[in-house]
This record gives structure tokens, C-alpha cells and sequence, in this order.
């Protein structure tokens, strides 16, 4: 609650709106005791006097009657009419979007088609038909009001139901013997709660509106009852010699509608928790540089990365994701980079061409070289240039790299024309190439398929195809298997494996275990905390480790012919990279820790086999 | 050796396209009739590639999606009402994704005393005092047990979810896919928590898992699943090591052994399930296939011993 009281205050604009919104709901709270004129006692004698006269604060309108009383009684009652329609609305919407959305089916349909039904007509068309058949009064300008939003709140809170209805404590909560109602009201509601919250703050503003636009149509409250839309409905005759008799009322309406609104948006910006982060705030094109000094290059290779550090600043927290690593690609070479998640593996990954979103990645440190020439700090442009052309990505998920609603064909041409200007005949014959190149049957055809029509295993072969559409030097493929099944796993690794022999392209293979890197990687490199821990030649780590991380990271994954058995499993958890232990970050997990492990830097040591252990194994 | 579960044609058809009155626009026929056994103390792992009808027979097993046709018995009994309260005494489910498998708004202990209450009517200070031992007995520590769920690990949410399913006291627990959503490096600690476990309550398990090494290394016995049906079923140490069906000789052609080459590397694909071939569905990616295989569907029978395989002609081993 504190914490939201401090998200919702650190938007200046809704602390603006809560401070008018709260003076108003208090004087009109206060208005019954406050020394007002009785507010329909009228006076023709003194009507339309002017504001500031002598015992009329905002002056008289058309009957005498005092406009200060009428305008606090006005806001009084519309204030209460608007809480109470967007109360309504919300709750019987609430209810109607649960039901449908947890029961789903034939309920679902049959519901939501009324509601659709609903929201056909116009809007205030609805409300005035409403009216129309209830007759005018302020309890029927209510009812309307509430009908006529009541489609909005279903809609929104059926989707957000039917997606937590999807979720697996919903069935946890069945099998524990809850049934539908306790399910409901225990389960689903207090997920639901803050939604709905949040719509009915950001509609309330509305909602006193439109109910002020029933009344000053004459439909809602009846005179002598003042409400905020009857005034200006009965200030519209003197618009022009009594002006003032209008601009109270609409200023009144003006400042509830606007500090609602403002109120209502910081309540949507703090509870929901996607906005939280300042998420919304827009990503810098490439990775922010905050770089002291570049090391000096010493590696040779195509791609060397030198001693780079990434880090995500959110608020006083500092994350080292990538801690001074250093790497090596040579041309035509599968370097495989192992960790588990939250090593560090893949900010690496996206740290080589400036991928990693700021706020809040930084790279403090480091270079990464691309035939020499230093990539961090690169303008844009040179980045941009070079991405695809020179270094492409495949990711886990390919349809982070896919449109949805564009044809593969239509973007993988659109992928080759960007870096070349080959016509579009050309471009297409090329695409189709590209797609037979990673064995997708019946090329020509599939190309006018969208992304969603694809399976699994067929659009990572697309994303490999959109990787290799401008012929790069390197691949960096982060785990690009982990979602596909074991068959469709291992066609995909032998087109990588047969690609790179082919076009002697140079892959870095990202994985969380050795599995599939000790059959494709010539070189690994192991990271845990943010650091490499060990490198060397895959045959030799696999056969000698010399880490001990690596060591049992090894054992505690089983493979497959080695039959029944206990594994030996690795005690603890890895480490949060924002509070790096010094010294070993494995030693709270090592047995073989020793009380120097916990001290200093320790450093990676060796040339071609790589350890950075105080202790490695195989040597006492 | 007494059984303790038993499905007799187990069934499921989804409908596509519910319409408001009138037929569905098509079905998909996502578990044909499955027939299994597993016995007391088992483990039956269960393998296949994603879609292939995994989680809803599992989802059958415990009744949370109504089977189409078909019966289910636990411990000799029939249970073929679908109420999940009804199985929940008998047969509890762990989640694969742990984090979702919580709800966020409750603390620990809340989640934890809903079995308790509602399917032992467990009260007061026997409540509290169950709820320390279940915990005990998935190493956590007792302080944990008024956090929220966000406040935890894959691994220590799986803990708690093993637990809210132990909480019920079952016979049986179904495990689909528990370790795939875990760190590498802690899902070792969660297989043999689950091991130790089985021991100590003398559970039955139900593995699921598409890891075809984890598989193996849990599992007494396992079965295949392939588009809907068991095409293979056998004792884990010789389902993998001499596959009998030439499906499961792919699936263990591909999965990765540190230095064999890369292999398995066979094109082809699902059927499509909206249009099921006629004959043998891995017709269409098999070396055997033959014509007999694309006209006749082939029915498990036992190959040798208890090794049972669906296929018109089955590898020699
Ligand atoms: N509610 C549903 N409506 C329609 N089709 C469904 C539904 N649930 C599952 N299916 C279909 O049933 C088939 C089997 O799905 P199931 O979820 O059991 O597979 P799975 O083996 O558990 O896969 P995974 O490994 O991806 O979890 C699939 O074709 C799937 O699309
Ligand atoms: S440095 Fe010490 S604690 Fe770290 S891995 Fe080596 S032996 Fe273990
Ligand atoms: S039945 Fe025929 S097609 Fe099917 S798996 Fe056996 S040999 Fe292959
Ligand atoms: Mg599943």
C-alpha cells in the first residue's frame, strides 16, 4: 500500500489531480454544514446577478437563486451520481467478464455476444433510448449511465479472467478440493481486483459526463434539483448576457473530469505492474556506453570480445550481468558459451552489436572487435550496417525475430533489400533459395505462409534463413533449440552443423548445458555469475574439467543410455549478480572451498585451456 | 503386485470452432483410446514430442479435463466422474511451471491449507503442525511460510508445489514436465527430492517429460506417446537401449550423447492433427513404412517379454 501511495505520488500530475479532486469531494461533503443560501430558494428580484456581489460569492442565475450553493449541491450530487454509475458498472461488468471468462463455452458466447450486442449501438443513442423507456429522472440517467459502460468493464475483465483461469493454480485450487464459487471468489476476484480498479478510475471522469450531458438535456435530475448538467442546460439561455451563469457550472465540470482523469491515470501507472519499471520509457537504438578506458587489442580472430562489461542500473541496484569476459572467434569456428540462466550468457550475446535495451543495460567497460574495428560506442549507423551483414542472430523464440502478420516470403525479401539493392524478382528467388538451403519442403510454396501457420521446428528454420539472408560471417544462435523437440533439435543442429562447413560461417552457440555443444563446438566457454569460469578445446573440458563448477554441472545432467540412477546434484542456488560475493562466486556451492576462495580476485588462468579456480580439479 | 492406477480406452476429442447452436466446426483427436497399468511404487515415465497428447491425458488422470470416452481406476476402484475433488485424495498433479502454479496473492501457508481443510478438514494447531512437516519434508525452512510466491526460485516453487500436491495426501502424483522449467544446475536437486520422497510415502509416480535422458534416469518403466496414442511401452533400461518401434528409434537417435555425431537429423513432421492420416501415423517419417502401415492402424502388442510396441513391423533387437 505504501508502495503504491509512493508510485502514485511520484507522478506529479496525479498528485495534482488527487490534491483538486480531494478539496472538491471535501466541500462537497462539508456543503450541508457550510452557511450557504438555501440553494433553490428563489429571488427574481436579484436574478442574474454578477459575481462577487454582496451575499452571492458567484452571483444568481435566471430564477435568483444563489449560484455558490448551487454549484456545491450540483457537484454534490453528480459527484455521488458518477461514483455510483461507475460502481455499478463496474461491479455487474466485473461480474458478467468473470462469469464468462472462467466458465468459458456455451456461457462465454452467450454472454459475450449480448455484450457485443450492446456496445453496437452509439453510445449516448443506448443511454437515451434507456431514458426514453424508464422515462427522465436522476435514478434513470444512473441507470443508464451504468448500462452503457457496464460492456467496457465485461470485456476487459472477461480477457483478463480467462487468462488467469488459464493459469495452473486455478486447476492447483480443483484439485484441492475448491469448487467453482470459493475458486471464484478466492482465486480469481483478488487478481482481478486491481484491473477493475483501474478501469473504474479511468472511466469514472467519464462517466460523471456523460451523466452531466443526460441532465442538461433535460433527461436526468428535474427542477428545482441543481446537479452540474442542469445548471448549464439552464444557463444556456443567457449564454451570452449572463455568461457567467454557464462558465461556473462548466468550470466545475472541467476541474472534476480533469483532476478524475489525471488521479485515475496514476492509480492505471502504479497498479499495474508492467508500467512499473518505467518499462514505457523508449529504448535507446543501441546498448547506453559508459566506458572509461578501451583495453588495448591484443586477439587476433574475427570476432574478439575483450574484457566486456555489461551492467543494469535499476534504481540503486547495479546488476554485473557480464563481468570482464573475454572471447574469441575465429572464422569458421563454433565456440560454444555455456551458463544457466541469469549467468550472463545472453547479454553477452546482445552486448556484440549493441542489443541490450537501455535503461536499463549499460556496457561499462570492455570492447568487442569485429575484424578489428571496435563495435563498442559504434554510431548506429555502423551498427546497423553491420548487423545481418556481418553478424546475425537466431534466438530461442523465433518468432521474436518474425512479423506476425507478414508472409516469410515478403520478409525475407524485405531482409535481403535492405542491405542490397537487388530488384524484387531477384530478392524472391533468393528467399526461395535461402528456404530450400534450410530444407523446408516445398520451398516455393511455403513462402507465401505466415509465421503462425508454420510449426515450431519449420519457423526456427525460417529464423535460420533470415539470419543467413546477407550471407553473414557469424552466427550467434542463443539457444536456439531449447524449444523444439529432441527430433526436431537434432535437424536443426545438423543444418546449423552443415551450414557452417558449407559457408565457413563462425557460430556462437549459446546453451544452458553440454549436451548438444559437445556434439557441434569445437571451443567452450563456461560462465557462471557473470564470468567466464573455464575454456578450452570441448573434448578436453568434457573429458578433464577443470573447474569444479563445470565438473558437476556435467554429472547432475543425465544422458541419455546411462540408465537408472541417483544424480549428483549441486547444493544452493546461483548466485543474484547484484550481490556478487567476493572473491569465488561458487564457493558458498563448492566442496572444495577453501577460506582464500572467499577472498581477492581470483583470475583466469591458462592459454588454451582456461580456469579460474584456486583449487581446479585434477590438480593437488 | 496390486495396481494402482488403470485407464481402460481412455479418450479425449477436442471440439474446434465451438458454434453457438449446431456441431463443432471440426475435432482433434488429441489422446486416442489409451490403455495403461502402473503398478504400486511404480514410476511410468511417459515421453513425447510436444503435442503429442501428454499433459491431457495426464489432465484426464486427475480429472481435470473430462475424457471423452473410456474409464479410469485407482487402487481397483473406478473413478469416472470428472471431479477433481473426488481425485484429489487419490491422485495430485505437479505443475510444470512452478511460478504460474501459485497464485500470487496468497502466502504460502494460505496455498498450503486449502488440501488440508477442504480434503482432510485438518483444523488449528494439527493444521500448523502438518503444514511444518510437509515443508520439512521438501527442505524449506518454516520462515518461508508466510512469503508470497514471487519471493522464490523455480526450484523453491517447485518445492512448494510438490508440497500443496503431497499436502493431499495422494496415492498417486503425476509430475508433467516438473524439472523442464528449472535451472540445470537445480533440477538434480528436485529429481531426487522427488525420489526420496516417493520412498518415504510410498507413492506411485507418473513422469512426464519430453528430456528423454531424465526420463530414463527416473523412470521402472516407460511409455511412448506418439500423436495421440502409446506406440511403445516397455522397462526403461531397454525402451531406449532397443527400441522396438522406429519412432522411438528416432527419439533416441536424437537425443544428444556427448561425442556421437550429430544424427537423427530425419525431415518430416507431425501429422496434421485437424487431418489424420489413415494407417499408422508415423507412415509418413518412417523407413519401414509399407502399404500395410499407410491402410491399417497397428495396435500395441507385446513384441517380447513386456516390451510392447504398435507398429506393423517392428525392429529386431
Ligand atoms: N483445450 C484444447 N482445445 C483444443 N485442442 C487442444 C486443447 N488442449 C490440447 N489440445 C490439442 O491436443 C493435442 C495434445 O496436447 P497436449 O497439451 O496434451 O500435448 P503435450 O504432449 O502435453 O505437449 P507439450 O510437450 O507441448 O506440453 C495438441 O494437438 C493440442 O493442440
Ligand atoms: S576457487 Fe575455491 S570455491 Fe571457487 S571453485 Fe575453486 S575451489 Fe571452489
Ligand atoms: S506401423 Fe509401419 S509405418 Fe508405422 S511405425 Fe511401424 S513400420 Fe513404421
Ligand atoms: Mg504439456
Amino acid at each position: 500500500m505504501s508502495l503504491f501511495l509512493r508510485l502514485l505520488f511520484r507522478n506529479k500530475l496525479a498528485g495534482l489531480g488527487a490534491v483538486v479532486l480531494g478539496v472538491i469531494v471535501l466541500l462537497a461533503l462539508l456543503t450541508p454544514i457550510l452557511p450557504l443560501h438555501p440553494p433553490n430558494a428563489t429571488n427574481t428580484a436579484s436574478r442574474f446577478l454578477r459575481p462577487l456581489s454582496e451575499g452571492h460569492l458567484l452571483g444568481t442565475d435566471h430564477l435568483g437563486r444563489d449560484l455558490l450553493s448551487r454549484l456545491l449541491w450540483g457537484t454534490r450530487l453528480s459527484l455521488a451520481v458518477g461514483f455510483a454509475a461507475a460502481l455499478v458498472a463496474g461491479l455487474v461488468g466485473a461480474a458478467i467478464g468473470v462469469m464468462a471468462g472462467y466458465f468459458g463455452g456455451r456461457t462465454d458466447n452467450v454472454t459475450m455476444r449480448g455484450v457485443d450486442m450492446l456496445m453496437a449501438f452509439p453510445y449516448i443513442l443506448l443511454a437515451l433510448a434507456i431514458v426514453a423507456v424508464l422515462g427522465p429522472g436522476l435514478l434513470n440517467a444512473l441507470i443508464a449511465v451504468a448500462v452503457v459502460n457496464i460492456p467496457f468493464f465485461a470485456r476487459n475483465i472477461r480477457g483478463v479472467t480467462v487468462g488467469i483461469a488459464h493459469r495452473e493454480f486455478i486447476d492447483a485450487a480443483k484439485l484441492a478440493g475448491m469448487g467453482h464459487t470459493r475458486i471464484l471468489l478466492t482465486e480469481v476476484v483478488p487478481n482481478i481486483v486491481p484491473v477493475v480498479v483501474i478501469a473504474m478510475s479511468t472511466t469514472i471522469g467519464w462517466m460523471i459526463l456523460e451523466t452531466a450531458g443526460l441532465s442538461f438535456l433535460g433527461l436526468g435530475s428535474q427542477p428545482p434539483q441543481a446537479d452540474l448538467g442542469s445548471m448549464l442546460g439552464e444557463a444556456r439561455s443567457a449564454l451570452i448576457t449572463a455568461p457567467h451563469t454557464s462558465i461556473v457550472p462548466g468550470v466545475m465540470i472541467l476541474l472534476i473530469v480533469m483532476s478524475v482523469n489525471l488521479l485515475g491515470d496514476g492509480i492505471r501507472d502504479a497498479l499495474d505492474p508492467r508500467l512499473r519499471s518505467g518499462a514505457l520509457a523508449r529504448p535507446m537504438a543501441t546498448t547506453r556506453v559508459e566506458r572509461a578506458q578501451t583495453p588495448a587489442p591484443k586477439g587476433e580472430g574475427l570476432l574478439s570480445i575483450d574484457e566486456l562489461e555489461t551492467q543494469f542500473h535499476v534504481g540503486p541496484r547495479v546488476y554485473k550481468a557480464v563481468n570482464k569476459v573475454s572471447l574469441e572467434l575465429r572464422p569458421g569456428e563454433c565456440l560454444g558459451l555455456i551458463g544457466e540462466s541469469g549467468s550472463g550468457k545472453s547479454v553477452t550475446a546482445l552486448s556484440v552489436m549493441g542489443l541490450v535495451a537501455s535503461p536499463p543495460g549499460v556496457i561499462t567497460g570492455g570492447a568487442v572487435r569485429l575484424e578489428g574495428q571496435d563495435l563498442i560506442g559504434a554510431p548506429y549507423e555502423v551498427l546497423r550496417s553491420l548487423r545481418g551483414r556481418k553478424v546475425a542472430y537466431i534466438f530461442q523464440d523465433p518468432l521474436a525475430t518474425l512479423h506476425p502478420l507478414y508472409r516469410i516470403g515478403d520478409q525475407l525479401t524485405e531482409a535481403i533489400r535492405v542491405h542490397e539493392p537487388v530488384s524484387h524478382a531477384e530478392a524472391h528467388r533468393r528467399a526461395v533459395r535461402l528456404l530450400e538451403d534450410v530444407r523446408i519442403p516445398n520451398a516455393a510454396a511455403r513462402i507465401n505462409a505466415f509465421p503462425h501457420e508454420l510449426s515450431g521446428g519449420m519457423r526456427q528454420r525460417v529464423g535460420i534463413a533470415m539470419a543467413l539472408a546477407n550471407d553473414p560471417d557469424i552466427i550467434i544462435a542463443d539457444e536456439p533449440t531449447t524449444a523444439l523437440d529432441v527430433t526436431v533439435q537434432a535437424q536443426i543442429l545438423a543444418l546449423l552443423d552443415d551450414l557452417r562447413r558449407s559457408r565457413s560461417l563462425a557460430i556462437l552457440f549459446i546453451m544452458h548445458d553440454f549436451g548438444v555443444v559437445g556434439q557441434l563446438c569445437d571451443r567452450v566457454a563456461v560462465m557462471y555469475g557473470g564470468r567466464i569460469v573455464e575454456a578450452g578445446p570441448t573434448a578436453e573440458v568434457l573429458a578433464a574439467p577443470a573447474h569444479p563448477y563445470t565438473k558437476r554441472l556435467i554429472s547432475c545432467v543425465p544422458e541419455l543410455g546411462g540408465g537408472r540412477r541417483v544424480l549428483a546434484a549441486i547444493p544452493g542456488l546461483p548466485p543474484a549478480v547484484d550481490r556478487l560475493p567476493d572473491g569465488c562466486a561458487f564457493a558458498p556451492r563448492c566442496d572444495k572451498a577453501q577460506p582464500d576462495c572467499r577472498r581477492g580476485e581470483i583470475e583466469l588462468e591458462g592459454r588454451a585451456r582456461k580456469v579460474r579456480c584456486l583449487y581446479p580439479e585434477g590438480a593437488s | 503386485m496390486t495396481l494402482a492406477l488403470k485407464t481402460m480406452d481412455l479418450a479425449k476429442t477436442f471440439d474446434i470452432g465451438q458454434r453457438l447452436i449446431g456441431p463443432p466446426r471440426a475435432q482433434v483427436h488429441a489422446v486416442h483410446p489409451v490403455s495403461l497399468e502402473v503398478r504400486q511404487g511404480e514410476t511410468l515415465g511417459i515421453v513425447g514430442e510436444s503435442g503429442c497428447g501428454k499433459s491431457t491425458l495426464a489432465r484426464m488422470l486427475v480429472g481435470l479435463t473430462p475424457p471423452t470416452s473410456g474409464s479410469i481406476e485407482i487402487e481397483g476402484r473406478a473413478l469416472d466422474r470428472a471431479d477433481p475433488a473426488a481425485f484429489g485424495r487419490l491422485i495430485q498433479y505437479v505443475f510444470q511451471d512452478p511460478v504460474s502454479s501459485l497464485n500470487p496473492r496468497k502466502t504460502i501457508r494460505q496455498i498450503l491449507e486449502v488440501p488440508l481443510r477442504l480434503l482432510h478438514g485438518l483444523r488449528g494447531a494439527a493444521l500448523d503442525a502438518r503444514i511444518e512437516e510437509l515443508f520439512d519434508a521438501v527442505n524449506l525452512r518454516p520462515e518461508f511460510l508466510d512469503r508470497y510466491p514471487h519471493e522464490f526460485s523455480g526450484g523453491q516453487a517447485q518445492r512448494i508445489g510438490i508440497a500443496r500436491a503431497l499436502a493431499a495426501s495422494p496415492r498417486i502424483l503425476i509430475l508433467d514436465e516438473p524439472v523442464s522449467a528449472l535451472d540445470v544446475s537445480v533440477q538434480a536437486q528436485v529429481l531426487n527430492l522427488l525420489a526420496d520422497l516417493k520412498a518415504e510415502f510410498n507413492l506411485t509416480y507418473l513422469f512426464i517429460s519430453h528430456d528423454l535422458a531424465v526420463v530414463e534416469a527416473v523412470s521402472d518403466r516407460i511409455a511412448v506417446l506418439y500423436f495421440g496414442s502409446v506406440v511403445e511401452t516397455g522397462p526403461a533400461e531397454k525402451v531406449f537401449a532397443a527400441p522396438r518401434h522406429p519412432y522411438t528409434k528416432l527419439l533416441a537417435d536424437s537425443a544428444p550423447v556427448v561425442g556421437r555425431p550429430l544424427g537423427g537429423a530425419q525431415s518430416g513432421e507431425l501429422p496434421d492433427p485437424l487431418n489424420p492420416p489413415p494407417g499408422c501415423a508415423f507412415a509418413g517419417r518412417c523407413p519401414r513404412a509399407s502399404d500395410l502401415c499407410r491402410a491399417e492402424v497397428p495396435l500395441l502388442r507385446a513384441i517380447e517379454g513386456d516390451q510392447f510396441a504398435a507398429c506393423h513391423h517392428p525392429r529386431e533387437c
